[in-house]
C-alpha cells in the first residue's frame, strides 16, 4: 500500500462561461494504509480532487505521485487506483456480478480466486443475491453498493471512493461502515473518501481533510478538528447543531478577560483561565470572534440571559434555542429538559469551551484557554 | 368506460388503415405497374384487371430491352451492382471515420471543435448542384471523374455529417464515469472505447448508419454528372428507360421494385434499431 502525495494541486476548468477555479494549491499527504475522509459543501472541489488523483482530469498545476512514482501525467489505466463513482456509472450490459469481476479480470488472478473474491465483497455489501441481475433492475442504493464493491474488490495502490454510501438508508450504512473498516484496515487500504456525513467522516476516517471553495481549510483527526477548529469555516461547518458564533469586544486586564457580545453580554472569566501567551495576544486584539459549540453552552446560572424560543427533546438530547438580544443561539444538553416557550433563561460557557478565531480572517487565535 | 375504449380502438385502426393506404398506395401501384406491359399501362381508362407479365423482370435481368423499335442492349445489373457497392463502401467508410470523430466531438472540448462539427453538418445545406460543377473540375484534373473511388469520396458529403451527428448524440448520452470505471482497471483508452462507448452506442451507430445508406443508395446528381455508364447507380440507370420510342414504364417499375428491395429488406430488419437509435440519440444531440 502506497502514501499518496499531493503538492500544490490547482484545477481549473476552463469553458466558454469562463474559469471555474475548482480546486486551489491543494497540498495533500495520505499515508500507507491510511483513511482520510474529504469533507466540504457541495461544489466545494472533491469530486474534482478524485478525478485528478484517478486521472481523469489533468492536474492545471501541482504533482501528485503515489508510493513515490509521480503519477500526475500517467494513464489512469497505468496508476493502480481504484475508485467508485458518486453516479455509480456501472456498465448496463453486464450484470451486477459481471460488473464486479470485470475489474478483476487484468489481475491474472486464478479464476476460481476472482470468483470467490466476488462473492465475499457481494456478502459484505449484502447485495449476493442480485449478482444475476442487470443494474437497471436494480435499486439506486444497491447500484452504489456494487460499484463500492467493483472499486474494492481489485487490488490497488490507492482506493478512491466517491460518496460510496450517500443512498443507504441509516441502519444498512452503519452496519456497512463497520464493515468497510475492518476491510479497508485488514487490507491495508490506502483509502480517500467523499462524504457529507460527519458521522460517517468521524467513524471511518483516520483523518479528516475540509475543503471549502476549493480551498483545503483544515486536515487533522476527527478529535482534532472538533476541539481545535483551524478557522471560523471547519469551527461552524464540523459539529452538529452547529457552532454558535459571536463578535466580541476584548477586555484584557492582569485580572480578568472579559468579552462583550452584539447586545451588551458580558463574558468574563479569570485571567488564569487563559495563558499567559493568549493574554498577551488579546491585549492587542480589540475585537474577536466568540465561537460556543452548542454542547457547551449550559442551561443554569450564568452571565448570558435570553428567552427560550423552542425547546425539542431528539430522543436523546435536548435542543434548547434561546433568543439572546435579538440572536438566536442554540445549548444542547444530554438531559431531558423542558423550558416553556418565552420563559427566561441564564446560560453559561466555561473558559476552557471558548473558541476564539480573529474577527477579520477568520483563523483561530486560541482553543480552550490556550492559543491555537 | 369500456365502451368509449373499444370505439377509440376502432378510430385508431381506421386512422392506422388510412394512413397505410395513403403510404402504400404508391408502392402497390407500381408493383402491378412492373407486372404489365407499357400498353396495358397505358390503356384508358385505367384497370386493375390484367394478366401479370413478368418479361419485365427477365429483361431487367438478362440485359435485353425489347422494345417496338427494336432490341436495345440494358445494363441495369451493373448498376445495381454500382448502387450496392457504392453505399455499402459509403456507408463503410463513413463509419470508420464518423464514430471516432462522432467521439471526439462528444467527449473531447477541443479548440473550434463546435465549428469543424457544424461546418460538417453545413455540407448538407449547400444544393448539391452547386457543389457538383466545380467539383467535376476538380475531378478532371485529379483523374477521378468516374471512379468508384471518386463517387465513394463525395458520397461522404452525405453520408459522415449524417452518422457524425447522430452517432455525436448517442456518445453523449453514455456517462463518461461508465468509460472511467473501465479505464481505471486497467484498460487503455482505445481498449476501452472498442469495448465499453461503441457496444453502447450501437443502436444509434446502426440508426445513422442505416440511413446513411438510405441517403446514398438514393443519391441521383452525384453520380448523373461524375460518372458515366459503368459507374452509375440504379437512379441514374433508370434514365435508360427514357427511350427513343417511349418511356418503359413496365420497366421502370420493376426496376423500382428491385431496388427498393435492399434498403426495404434492411430497414425492415434493423427497425427496432432505427426507432430507438433516432428518438434516443439525435433528438438530444
Ligand atoms: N467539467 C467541469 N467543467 C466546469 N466546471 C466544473 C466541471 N466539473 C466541476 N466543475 C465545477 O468545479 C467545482 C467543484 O466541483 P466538484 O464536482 O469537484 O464538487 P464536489 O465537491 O464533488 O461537489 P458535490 O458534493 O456536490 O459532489 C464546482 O463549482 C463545479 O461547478
Ligand atoms: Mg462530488
Amino acid at each position: 500500500m502506497a502514501e499518496l502525495d499531493i503538492t500544490r494541486v490547482d484545477k481549473i476548468y476552463h469553458s466558454r462561461k469562463g474559469d471555474v477555479h475548482a480546486v486551489k494549491a491543494l497540498d495533500l499527504v495520505v499515508k500507507p494504509g491510511e483513511i482520510v475522509a474529504l469533507l466540504g459543501s457541495s461544489g466545494c472541489g472533491k469530486t474534482s480532487t478524485l478525478r485528478m488523483i484517478a486521472g481523469f482530469e489533468e492536474v492545471s498545476n501541482g504533482a501528485i505521485t503515489l508510493g513515490g512514482k509521480a503519477i500526475h501525467a500517467l494513464p489512469p489505466a497505468a496508476r493502480g487506483v481504484a475508485m467508485a463513482f458518486e453516479a455509480y456509472s456501472l456498465y448496463p450490459p453486464l450484470t451486477i456480478g459481471e460488473n464486479m469481476s470485470f475489474a478483476l479480470k487484468s489481475s491474472r488472478l486464478p479464476q476460481a480466486e476472482q470468483e470467490k473474491r466476488v462473492k465475499d465483497m457481494a456478502e459484505m455489501l449484502e447485495i449476493a443475491d442480485i449478482l444475476n441481475k442487470y443494474p437497471s433492475s436494480v435499486s439506486g442504493g444497491q447500484q452504489q453498493r456494487a460499484s463500492l464493491g467493483r472499486a474494492l474488490v481489485r487490488d490497488a495502490g490507492l482506493y478512491l471512493l466517491d460518496e460510496p454510501m450517500g443512498q443507504l438508508e441509516p441502519q444498512l450504512r452503519a452496519v456497512l461502515r463497520g464493515r468497510i473498516k475492518h476491510y479497508l484496515r485488514e487490507h491495508n487500504c490506502t483509502t480517500i473518501l467523499v462524504t457529507h456525513d460527519q458521522t460517517e467522516a468521524n467513524a471511518l476516517a483516520d483523518r479528516i481533510a475540509v475543503m471549502e471553495g476549493g480551498v483545503l481549510q483544515q486536515y487533522a483527526t476527527p478529535a482534532e478538528l472538533k476541539a481545535r477548529p483551524a478557522n471560523l469555516f471547519t469551527g461552524t461547518f464540523i459539529g452538529e447543531p452547529p457552532m454558535n458564533v459571536f463578535t466580541a469586544d476584548v477586555s484584557a486586564t492582569a485580572e480578568r478577560v472579559s468579552f462583550t457580545v452584539e447586545g451588551g453580554t458580558t463574558l468574563s472569566y479569570p485571567a488564569s483561565d487563559m495563558s499567559e501567551a493568549l493574554r498577551g495576544r488579546l491585549a492587542k486584539t480589540p475585537r474577536i470572534a466568540l465561537g460556543i459549540r452548542p454542547h457547551a453552552l449550559q442551561l443554569g446560572e450564568g452571565p448570558v440571559k435570553g428567552k427560550v424560543t423552542a425547546c425539542q427533546w431528539l430522543g436523546d438530547q435536548t435542543h434548547v434555542a434561546v433568543d439572546v438580544a435579538g440572536r438566536t443561539v442554540v445549548s444542547v444538553s444530554q438531559e431531558r429538559v423542558s423550558r416553556p416557550t418565552g420563559s427566561d433563561v441564564s446560560l453559561n460557557v466555561a473558559a476552557r469551551d471558548l473558541h476564539l478565531f480573529d474577527a477579520a480572517s477568520g483563523n483561530a487565535i486560541a482553543h480552550g484557554g490556550t492559543l491555537a | 368506460m369500456d365502451h368509449s375504449s373499444s370505439l377509440e380502438k376502432l378510430l385508431r385502426s381506421v386512422a392506422i388503415t388510412l394512413v397505410l393506404v395513403f403510404f402504400l398506395f404508391p408502392i402497390v401501384w407500381i408493383f402491378l405497374m412492373s407486372l404489365q406491359t407499357n400498353e396495358t399501362i397505358l390503356r384508358i381508362p385505367p384497370s386493375i384487371a390484367f394478366t401479370p407479365i413478368i418479361d419485365n423482370y427477365t429483361a431487367l435481368i438478362t440485359g435485353q430491352l425489347r422494345t417496338a423499335a427494336g432490341s436495345l442492349q440494358l445494363n441495369f445489373m451493373q448498376n445495381m451492382f454500382n448502387s450496392v457497392l457504392l453505399s455499402v463502401c459509403s456507408v463503410a467508410l463513413s463509419l470508420v471515420l464518423g464514430v471516432p470523430a462522432a467521439y471526439a466531438f462528444a467527449r473531447f472540448k477541443f479548440r473550434l471543435g463546435e465549428d469543424i462539427a457544424f461546418t460538417l453538418l453545413s455540407f448538407r445545406f449547400a444544393p448539391a448542384l452547386l457543389v457538383l460543377l466545380p467539383l467535376s473540375l476538380y475531378f478532371k484534373t485529379l483523374g477521378l471523374t468516374n471512379t468508384y473511388i471518386g463517387l465513394i469520396w463525395v458520397y461522404q458529403l452525405i453520408c459522415l455529417p449524417l452518422i457524425l451527428w447522430i452517432v455525436r448524440g448517442y456518445f453523449e448520452d453514455i456517462s463518461p464515469d461508465i468509460e472511467h470505471a473501465y479505464r481505471i482497471a486497467g484498460n487503455s483508452w482505445w481498449r476501452t472505447f472498442t469495448r465499453i462507448s461503441i457496444p453502447l452506442a450501437k443502436p444509434g451507430i446502426a440508426a445513422a448508419g442505416l440511413l446513411a445508406f438510405i441517403f446514398a443508395w438514393n443519391n441521383f446528381v452525384f453520380a448523373l454528372i461524375l460518372a458515366s455508364a459503368d459507374k452509375q447507380p440504379v437512379t441514374v440507370g433508370a434514365l435508360a428507360f427514357v427511350t427513343a420510342s417511349g418511356i418503359q414504364y413496365g420497366q421502370i417499375a420493376a426496376a423500382i421494385i428491385i431496388s427498393i428491395t435492399p434498403t426495404l429488406a434492411l430497414a425492415l430488419y434493423a427497425q427496432r434499431y432505427l426507432v430507438e437509435g433516432l428518438s434516443m440519440g439525435a433528438v438530444k444531440g
